[in-house]
């Protein structure tokens, strides 16, 4: 069966995502902020699998600006893409035709889908598809992503323009004679050279090398002679003229172009000049609130229900069968020990993510870019780079993937090596625990003054780095400010199982792995099955705690725990529920109604100060092999990559210690 | 003047723009040629950034960056 290949572009912020998930039924993530998705995703229509769709990061242009632009820009010039589906923002048409007149100049069969039509209806306003279809000489379809109107249309016209595109003909735009002589005069030289392997049309290179793309350039060595940039300028101004023309043939609108929307009624409060900070500071707070007081109350029920229905349930099933009691301390201390003292904290992950979700579908984490902009512009980064460190609260994994909206390479390694410092969701639980133990009253202060903690430290790096590693230039500043949208509920459910998904795999994976590995060096060494402090892990442990003497936790059991936590920092909470539960007996834990009953045991091995300079510890050491993996994915080098590992592992140690000191001198 | 020196809630016209390289072309994509209409909606809490609109959408720019673009 032949395999047709349809190439999904279009502006930041359009809807590429959300038509890709409607034709595909995939789930991948969307938001309303310009740069939501910043790799290619492949996908096979539900419908028919003879089409293959590629969704693609958004550009405002084929001269490619930052790298998620580079990537669409090359995939749809380079690739076998069959047809071009450029879904347009319908309520934003003339900024948003600016790359549907590059995307027929490329000669690839071009389809326009005009998004969000809904929308167009609701501002009162009307389109004249038919019109605007025979203006640009491609097919043109109103759909609506979101509810999927008009998206099997789009896909019969894919079908179609597919079966006659070996009749296509390329719609060539004119520009004025003055340009167009300029074109062909390179159009002929470019052609002279004879190229290897150019799938590009000439009159194509000729014009990309006028708008003076550097890349282009580097493939065809013709010195352009282009005074002060008059003719690239020409250029553009042509096409936006084109434009002009168009929309007003199309477009019948009663709206005034500065005219208030209800966008901007909302936005006078949210980025109003009193309150715009106030309100950004209680939206954050509101973020916590959510997920240690809501999810709180959920934790609590199925911490319960580990501990007063699961645990004794197991236990008196495997005491039935008269398990060898090996296998049952395997099964209680390490399995339900471990995954259960991880999984009981999965209300607060799914309420954290709840928020972030909110905050990014709603349009507001660009507002959030927009009225922190100046803070960040004094350690040398733009607002756009709060945006990853927001969404690392949640996990720095898609965070730092997120850094890609960046322009500028060194701007986004800062952005990058900060990140983990950002607290992420997997740490949350090892504050919960460890405040709960050693801060009864104050768990919440405890924990937030880790988050704000982080922050801090981020914020010091990223200004030494600006400083000495990444120096250069302040990159400018110039972001779109998408409407504000109702969250659609769909995508919002969507994102929260992605995430509750994701993380009962990690506890059924990763952590119930290590829960058993641990189990196991914590009840054995070579001579069999010993008690804990004659253990592998006790021995592994004791090697290495004495480097964190300094910092008051050097007992091994700390050590232990902070190894386990490379694997994923939930495992530091699954590690001490296994070390600390194994001292007690079943029995006693069971009673105490909790899966946390081994909390009394920790207020042996530290004081309030050693137990919060471990979890400064924890907040700031080495991010967890998933991290370390995107990191190298991110930079593309070892050396980077090592570099995050140990300047994080360093800064941990000295903050920790200077906090154990401190603390040490006052209490 | 530039458009750094507009005041807020005016409307004006785009001259000239004095950016080079990769970021002019990037204004330019945006929409930023002469004879353009920028509205000025507003400044940020701190001050700066600032919110404009243009060709029916809004946009945030700095006030350096705004320094570059020619108006009247």
């Amino acid at each position: 069966m032949e395999i047709c290949t349809v190439a999904l572009a279009g502006n930041p912020n359009s809807g590429k995502t959300t038509l890709f998930n409607a034709l595909t039924g995939s789930r991948h993530s969307v938001g309303n902020w310009p740069g939501v998705t910043v790799e290619k995703k492949h996908g096979k229509v539900k419908a028919n699998k003879s089409i293959e769709v590629v969704d693609l990061p958004g550009t405002y242009s084929l001269t490619a600006y930052s790298m998620e632009e580079r990537i669409a820009r090359n995939y749809i010039v380079e690739d076998e893409v069959d047809v071009v589906v450029n879904i347009i923002d319908a309520t934003n048409l003339e900024r948003n035709l600016f790359l549907t007149l590059q995307l027929i100049e490329l000669g690839k069969p071009v389809i326009l889908a005009l998004n969000m039509m809904d929308e167009v209806e609701k501002n009162g306003e009307k389109i004249k598809i038919k019109k605007l279809s025979e203006e640009l000489g491609i097919p043109v379809v109103g759909i609506s992503a979101l509810t999927g109107d008009g998206v099997q249309n789009l896909l019969d016209l894919v079908l179609k323009t597919y079966d006659e595109k070996d009749e296509y003909n390329l719609k060539v735009l004119t520009y004025s004679e003055k340009i167009e002589s300029r074109i062909n005069e390179l159009a002929q030289e470019i052609g002279k050279l004879n190229l290897e392997n150019n799938r590009y049309p000439n009159r194509w290179l000729a014009l990309k090398l006028i708008e003076g793309d550097s890349e282009i350039n580097e493939k065809i060595k013709i010195k352009i002679d282009d005074d002060k940039g008059l003719i690239e300028e020409k250029l553009v101004e042509e096409k936006y003229k084109k434009i002009g023309i168009i929309v007003k043939d199309t477009l019948e609108t009663k709206r005034k172009f500065n005219e208030f929307t209800s966008s901007d009624r909302i936005d006078k409060i949210l980025t109003n000049k009193l309150y715009g900070l106030p309100i950004f500071g209680l939206t954050m707070y509101m973020v916590f609130w959510l997920t240690f007081n809501i999810g709180g109350i959920f934790m609590d029920l199925l911490d319960g229900f580990i501990a007063n229905t699961a645990q004794p349930g197991v236990e008196s099933f495997l005491m039935s069968m008269n398990t060898a009691s090996w296998l049952q301390s395997l099964i209680i201390d390490g399995i339900i020990g471990g995954v259960g003292g991880v999984l009981m904290f999965l209300p607060n992950i799914v309420f954290l993510f709840l928020a972030i979700s909110l905050l990014e579908d709603t349009g507001y984490m660009a507002r959030v870019a927009f009225i922190l902009d100046k803070a960040m512009k004094k350690i040398g980064l733009s607002g756009k780079a709060f945006i990853p460190m927001i969404m690392g609260f949640g996990c720095n994994v898609p965070a730092i993937i997120a850094t890609r909206t960046l322009e500028n390479e060194k701007d986004r390694m800062i952005a990058i090596l900060i990140n983990p410092f950002m607290s992420c969701g997997a740490r949350l639980p090892v504050y919960v625990l460890l405040s709960t133990a050693f801060f009864p009253g104050n768990e919440a202060l405890v924990t937030f003054s880790l988050y704000i903690l982080g922050f801090i430290i981020a914020i010091i790096m990223a200004f030494i780095f600006k400083k000495t590693l990444f120096a250069g230039e302040v990159t400018p500043f110039i972001m779109e400010l998408p409407p504000y949208r109702m969250p659609s509920f769909k995508n919002i459910a969507l994102k929260l199982w992605i995430r509750v998904k994701d993380y009962i795999v990690k506890a059924g994976s990763v952590i119930f792995v290590a829960s058993v590995v641990v189990w196991f060096i914590l009840g054995y060494n070579f001579s069999g099955a010993v008690g804990i402090n004659e253990s592998f892990g006790a021995s592994l442990g004791k090697a290495i705690a004495p480097i964190f003497s300094p910092l008051g936790f050097g007992n091994w059991q700390a050590t232990l725990s902070l190894l386990a936590g490379l694997l994923a920092k939930e495992v530091v909470i699954s590690n001490m529920a296994i070390i600390y539960g194994l001292g007690e007996s079943v029995a006693d834990a069971a009673l105490e109604g909790s899966a946390t009953g081994f909390l009394p045991t920790l207020n042996l091995a530290f004081t309030q100060v050693s137990a919060y300079a471990f979890m400064v510890f924890i907040l700031l050491y080495t991010p967890c092999v998933a991290v370390i993996g995107t990191i190298k994915r991110e930079t593309k080098s070892w050396k980077w990559t090592g570099f995050s590992v140990m300047y994080q592992l360093v800064v941990a140690w000295v903050v920790a210690f200077i906090i154990y000191r401190i603390g040490m001198m006052i209490f | 003047m530039t458009l750094k020196e507009v005041e807020k809630k005016r409307i004006v016209i785009i001259k000239k723009v004095n950016a080079e390289g990769a970021f002019k072309r990037r204004l330019l994509d945006m929409g930023f040629i002469p004879g353009t209409k920028i509205y000025i909606e507003k400044y940020a809490p701190m001050g700066d950034p600032m919110e404009i609109k243009l060709k029916g959408y809004s946009l945030s720019l700095r006030h350096s960056e705004a320094d570059l673009i020619e108006v009247e």
